[in-house]
């Protein structure tokens, strides 16, 4: 952008010293203090924070939809095309929604009405701001799906949302955001809670729809690749306050503030940090031809869906070696997982483990002998929580035959090991944070003592510099009791990371497997190629992809 | 559980919820000391017939067609629907958390089954399957509290086969499956406790749908015999109710009062166990 | 096609839930205290032998008992459900007889306890917080509390006995020989009290629950997006949230309606309604546990019957259902 002596340019949104309060008894006073920003028209300004940033807030005061009363702007103001926000009343703020100013949310999934068609939905906006007859508002309805990108806008006019895929949903977000040609558009983390590939035919589809009409975005991630990938401006915020700001360019490559330096460093490169693997070492596991099938819905007087999550896996792992297993959902990688610990039957193929073949079925986890253990995804949902975390974490040698003295000596050593101290023993899980929580499930799979550690999705619901600590966490793991492990993720980066060899997964087939650094360097499938492609690069398009060896 | 805690704060917060605690315990306390509150046997007949209230001192609620009096009556029926409330219930609890832990552990055929054989007793109209099984068995409080357990046990087995449905999927309980935990130990010490909350709502609302039960049975004349009860009372209203209406006044006001403590306890309940255990903020 | 085929399968479910209640009779027969023929014949045991003889040999108790269960189910199907002796009459005839009345008054009363109870839960979900809300909930939770028979009483002795604004007791005037629209009025008045009493339990069921259907709805996702559209609130709450909220109420309707019909037992005998709940009770009275059983097994079908209907609206009312 050169610097010409033009007339500035007015921005679409300037937000002045903004400071949203909290209800008492919240862990701060205010969720926004003092935050500034500017969008000028045709531009796009990431927010990016980690979750309790207060970046959400920012959005949904702009449009309105705080849950006041006791969340509500104390202080500052927003100004949109010179008027300040704030200023006006309900049904002032009802003209601008949708007509002024768009906004998409985070989760598809919930955020269109089960109940009703897409075509009345999508019409519901031209209803709620003009006369527009029937007709011509069809025209319109159809001509907006199309644009978003949608097949057979036809057809899908008169659907109901359930007949949709996540990725779909938000184009139909998309559509309704744009269709009266707001010159703001708000983006919630809309591409949060989608798999990689369709992510980025998301971000695409805004980039495009934004040069097409010069809209004013201002998009709200976590993520640092999107910011690279789609943002002129960047506002970096730390609980409430804006700490850094400016052209995306300069941030993502010279960060002042330590906390986004910390943020950009905390990101997995992708870069495959382990070297091609020379070990003899005893194979732990050995799969062999692995098929399960889903079936669903078998009544009495009909037949069910199946679904093949698996179909011919074949892998193996030596001690100290660490397999990725990377897929989007659908792809059949949990299936695989949930099969490998034993808490899923599996119809045909062998398991070999340590060279032993564990028999399908109940006798599965009795043979492993507790020795196969597994790490969950979600820290809110994998801990019990009327159970203090020392009676957690030794249950399991317990439940083995181990005494009650040794397994409270492993817990306070294990607890030790993962960073949280032995008082920690007698509290309960809802006392932790996210990522202190998937330190216990790490300390309560390793007091088992297994050889073979599964670890599904473990970092995936973590912010990003939790996310490194705890990805650390497991490498200084693996080191210490050489153990085998198989690291199932969607993120190529974290693969990259972690692993020594990686499985690709594609609807229950591995359609790629070898060593990382070939696999990401040299991808021979067309969907790993299209699966690296996608992820959001932290450089720019037209340097080098950072995902090579 | 301290006056302290949080679930008792969060109980406190709900005015009409103290209220019915309040009368609650003044409805158990005179059911466990009746017989010594009041005056008189409530099957003696002390007075005259058709007493107005408040003409005699000691009769407030005055006398019935045979001249007993009203206030000993509505005393003593506490005793009788408190008791037969909570047996049933807890009769009921018993048989509905055992099927529906089965039917949401183990899911599958025994789900399938045990869910046709609840459909079944629910597609019948409750009431009038309990009033054939009293006439049939004969009215006693035995008979009476079997009848209401066997007709309120399927709504809480199914709200304790979804709980369990949906708890069985959870992390905790595949972590314990893989810690080697035996299936008896993992229903009652890690899912259980999770399920707790609703059922302790829900026990609370049926030993007031329990007590609404009985009396209706009681008015139809299909009440122990030997007890009376406060839907005896009002049944017996129901031919004179012209000339005294205070006979049947009095013991359904006890009716309306003591079910609506039980449902005004249930609403705090409720709103004292609710609480997000896993700690998520927003 | 598909609406029709799910509609015959739910049918056929209905028919075997019925035939294994009447099963659920024949063994109750059986459990009870004493030999099931003088069970049948109730207080006619004592009294007439012949009748007596005539119940052994249809019950034909030296068969098999699968034997009798089949000759027993195959009464059923043939809408033979045994013979009354203290009113003299087939128990089909009698029941057939007080159907209609039953029907009337229980229709009447679920369709208005739906109609007013959902409207009264919106109305205080819209109003949330304030002294409408308030109100309602707090007579909501009365009623709630209320026994039916103690409610219709309390109405007789008010409305008819006091004020004498309604009549309290039976069907129509006794004698009164109106006929065509009179009669209607006549028995529409008659229907007023124990429509109301019947209605105001179920009215309070389901306002709560459109209260807490619509306050949960509200803050789900879809409906704030409505909001960033620009929709107006009265739309919002009509289409998003109160469409929506309907579903779970639909469902309870299903569930409450052998609540219902049961519920009329107890205000037949209030109001010496002629139906079939006043019929059940008499049987009570007179200790005919043949009519007894037959009312019963009636009551039971039409439960299923209200069942099958609110499943059928259900469907309507939400399009997720794959047919």
């Amino acid at each position: 952008m050169s610097v010409t002596a033009m007339k500035p340019v007015q921005p679409v949104l300037d937000i002045v010293e903004l400071s949203i309060c909290l209800p008492t008894g919240a862990d701060r006073a205010l969720a926004v203090e003092g935050a500034s920003l500017s969008v000028l028209p045709g531009q796009t300004l990431c927010v990016v924070g980690e979750s309790g940033s207060g970046k959400s807030m920012i959005a949904n005061s702009v449009m309105g939809l705080l849950p006041l009363p006791h969340v509500r702007p104390v202080g500052g103001k927003i100004l949109f095309e010179g008027i300040d926000l704030l200023t006006l009343t309900e049904p002032q703020m009802r003209e601008l929604r949708g007509r002024r100013i768009g906004m998409v949310f985070q989760e598809p999934m919930t955020a269109l009405n089960p109940v009703m068609r897409i075509g009345e939905q999508i019409g519901e906006v031209f209803d709620a701001h003009m006369n527009v007859p029937a007709d011509e508002k069809r025209k319109r309805i159809l001509a907006a799906l199309a644009d978003v990108g949608l097949p057979e806008p036809e057809l899908l006019i008169d659907a109901y949302p359930f007949r949709l895929s996540g990725g779909q949903r938000q184009r139909v977000m998309i559509a309704c955001a744009l269709i009266l040609e707001p010159v703001l558009l708000i983006c919630d983390e809309p591409t949060t809670a989608l798999d990689v590939t369709t992510q980025a035919q998301i971000l695409k589809l805004v980039r495009e729809l934004q040069k097409r009409r010069g809209t004013a975005v201002l998009f709200i991630t976590h993520d640092f690749g999107v910011v690279s990938e789609i943002a002129d401006q960047v506002v970096v915020m730390q609980t409430g306050k804006v700490v850094e700001a400016g052209p995306a360019r300069d941030v993502l490559q010279a960060p002042q503030h330590p906390y986004t330096r910390k943020l950009i460093d905390a990101i997995p490169t992708g870069t495959a940090t382990r070297g091609p693997s020379t070990s003899d070492a005893p194979y732990v596991l050995q799969v062999q031809d692995l098929c399960k099938t889903y079936r669903s819905g078998n009544g009495l007087f009909k037949r069910g869906r199946s679904v093949q999550a698996a179909k011919d896996i074949n892998f193996d792992l030596r001690r100290g070696e660490t397999l990725g297993v990377v897929g989007e959902s659908g792809s059949g990688k949990s299936s695989v997982g949930r099969c490998l610990v034993g808490l899923a039957p599996f119809d045909s193929g062998r398991i070999l483990f340590n060279g032993r073949n564990l028999s399908q079925g109940g006798n599965f986890r009795a043979a492993a002998e507790g020795k196969i253990q597994m790490v969950f995804q979600d820290p809110y949902a994998s801990l019990n929580p009327r159970h203090r975390v020392g009676a957690a974490i030794a249950g399991g040698p317990i439940a083995q035959g181990v005494s009650k003295s040794e397994a409270m000596a492993r817990t306070m050593a294990l607890l030790k090991l993962v960073g949280l101290g032995a008082d920690a023993a007698d509290r309960y899980p809802h006392e932790f944070s996210g990522g202190q929580r998937q330190r216990i499930g790490i300390a309560r799979a390793l007091a088992m003592q297994p050889s073979l550690l599964v670890a599904d999705e473990p970092v995936s619901a973590l912010d990003v510099s939790v996310q490194a600590q705890v990805l650390e966490l497991f490498a200084q793991v693996r080191e210490e009791f050489q153990l085998a492990m198989v690291f199932i993720t969607h993120d190529l980066r974290v693969a990259g990371q972690m692993c020594d060899h990686i499985a690709v997964m594609q609807r229950g087939v591995v359609v790629e497997y070898g060593e990382t650094a070939k696999v990401l360097g040299d991808p021979q499938h067309e969907y790993t190629r299209k699966l690296i492609d996608a992820v959001p690069r932290l450089s720019s398009p037209d340097e080098a992809p950072a995902l090579a060896a | 559980m301290t006056f302290n805690s949080p679930f008792m704060r969060r109980y406190m917060r709900n005015k009409g919820a103290v209220a019915g605690m309040v009368v609650l315990l003044l409805v158990a306390f005179i059911a466990v000391f009746g017989p010594w509150i009041a005056t008189n046997d409530p099957w003696g007949m002390v007075q005259q017939p058709f007493l107005r209230p408040w003409t005699e001192p000691g009769f407030a609620m005055g006398t019935d067609t045979l001249g007993r009096d009203i206030l000993s009556g509505v005393i003593y029926g506490a005793r009788i629907s408190l008791l037969i409330g909570l047996v049933s219930t807890v009769v009921a609890l018993l048989i509905g958390v055992t099927l529906g832990a089965i039917a949401g552990y183990f899911g599958g055929w025994i789900d399938a089954a045990l869910m046709r054989f609840t459909e079944i007793f629910q597609a019948v109209p409750s009431f009038a399957l309990a009033i054939v099984l009293v006439a049939i068995f004969q009215p006693s409080v035995g008979s009476i509290v079997a009848a209401i357990a066997i007709v309120s046990w399927p709504p809480v087995a199914r709200l304790v086969r979804s709980e369990f449905l949906t708890l069985r999927q959870r992390d905790f309980v595949q972590a314990a499956l893989l810690a080697g935990q035996s299936t008896p130990r993992i229903i009652l010490t890690q899912i259980l406790p999770n399920a707790m909350s609703p059922i302790i709502v829900m026990a609370s609302l049926m030993i007031a749908t329990a007590i609404l039960l009985e009396s209706s049975l009681s008015f139809l004349g299909l009440g122990d015999p030997n007890q009376m009860s406060w839907g005896y009372m009002v049944g017996s209203a129901r031919t004179v109710l012209r000339q005294a209406w205070w006979m049947a006044l009095f013991p359904g006001l006890a009716i309306v009062l003591t079910v609506l403590a039980l449902n005004l306890v249930g609403e705090g309940l409720n709103d004292g166990l609710n609480q997000r255990l896993d700690g998520r903020t927003k | 096609m598909k609406r029709t085929q799910f509609m015959v399968k739910r049918v056929l479910q209905g028919l075997i839930a019925i035939l294994l209640i009447a099963t659920v009779n024949f063994m109750l027969v059986r459990a009870a205290p004493g030999d099931p023929v003088s069970v049948m014949a109730g207080e006619a045991g004592a009294s007439d032998a012949q009748f007596v003889a005539q119940l052994r040999a249809q019950f034909g108790l030296d068969q098999p008992i699968t034997t009798q269960l089949a000759t027993y189910l195959g009464k059923v199907v043939q809408l033979d459900l045994g013979f009354s002796y203290r009113q003299q009459q087939p128990v089909l005839q009698l029941i057939l007889d007080r159907l209609p009345a039953t029907l009337l008054l229980t229709g009447s009363a679920f369709v208005l306890s739906l109609i007013f109870g959902i409207t009264l839960g919106a109305l205080s979900a819209r109003k949330a917080g304030t002294w409408v809300d308030s109100a309602i909930s707090l007579v909501a939770l009365v009623f709630y509390a209320t026994p039916l028979y103690w409610l219709a009483l309390m109405a007789v002795l008010v409305f008819t006995v006091q004020l004498n604004w309604l009549p309290g007791f039976g069907f129509s005037t006794v004698g009164s020989g109106a006929t065509g629209l009179a009669l209607a009025w006549d028995i529409a008045q008659h229907l007023v009290l124990p429509v109301l009493t019947l209605a105001l339990f179920y009215m309070a069921v389901y306002a709560r629950m459109t209260r807490a259907a619509m306050l949960e709805v509200a803050q789900m996702d879809f409906v704030k997006t409505a909001r960033a559209k620009g929709v107006k609130p009265g739309r919002i709450l009509r289409a998003h949230v109160l469409r929506n909220a309907l579903l779970p109420v639909v469902t309870l309707a299903g569930i409450q309606a052998g609540g219902l019909i049961g519920g009329a037992v107890l205000t037949e005998t209030v109001f010496a309604w002629p139906g079939l709940g006043r019929l059940m009770f008499d049987a009570l009275l007179q200790r005919d546990y043949s009519l007894l059983l037959g009312t019963f097994l009636v009551t039971a079908a039409m439960a299923v019957l209200f069942n099958l209907i609110t499943d059928l609206v259900y469907t309507l009312v939400d399009p997720r259902i794959e047919l």
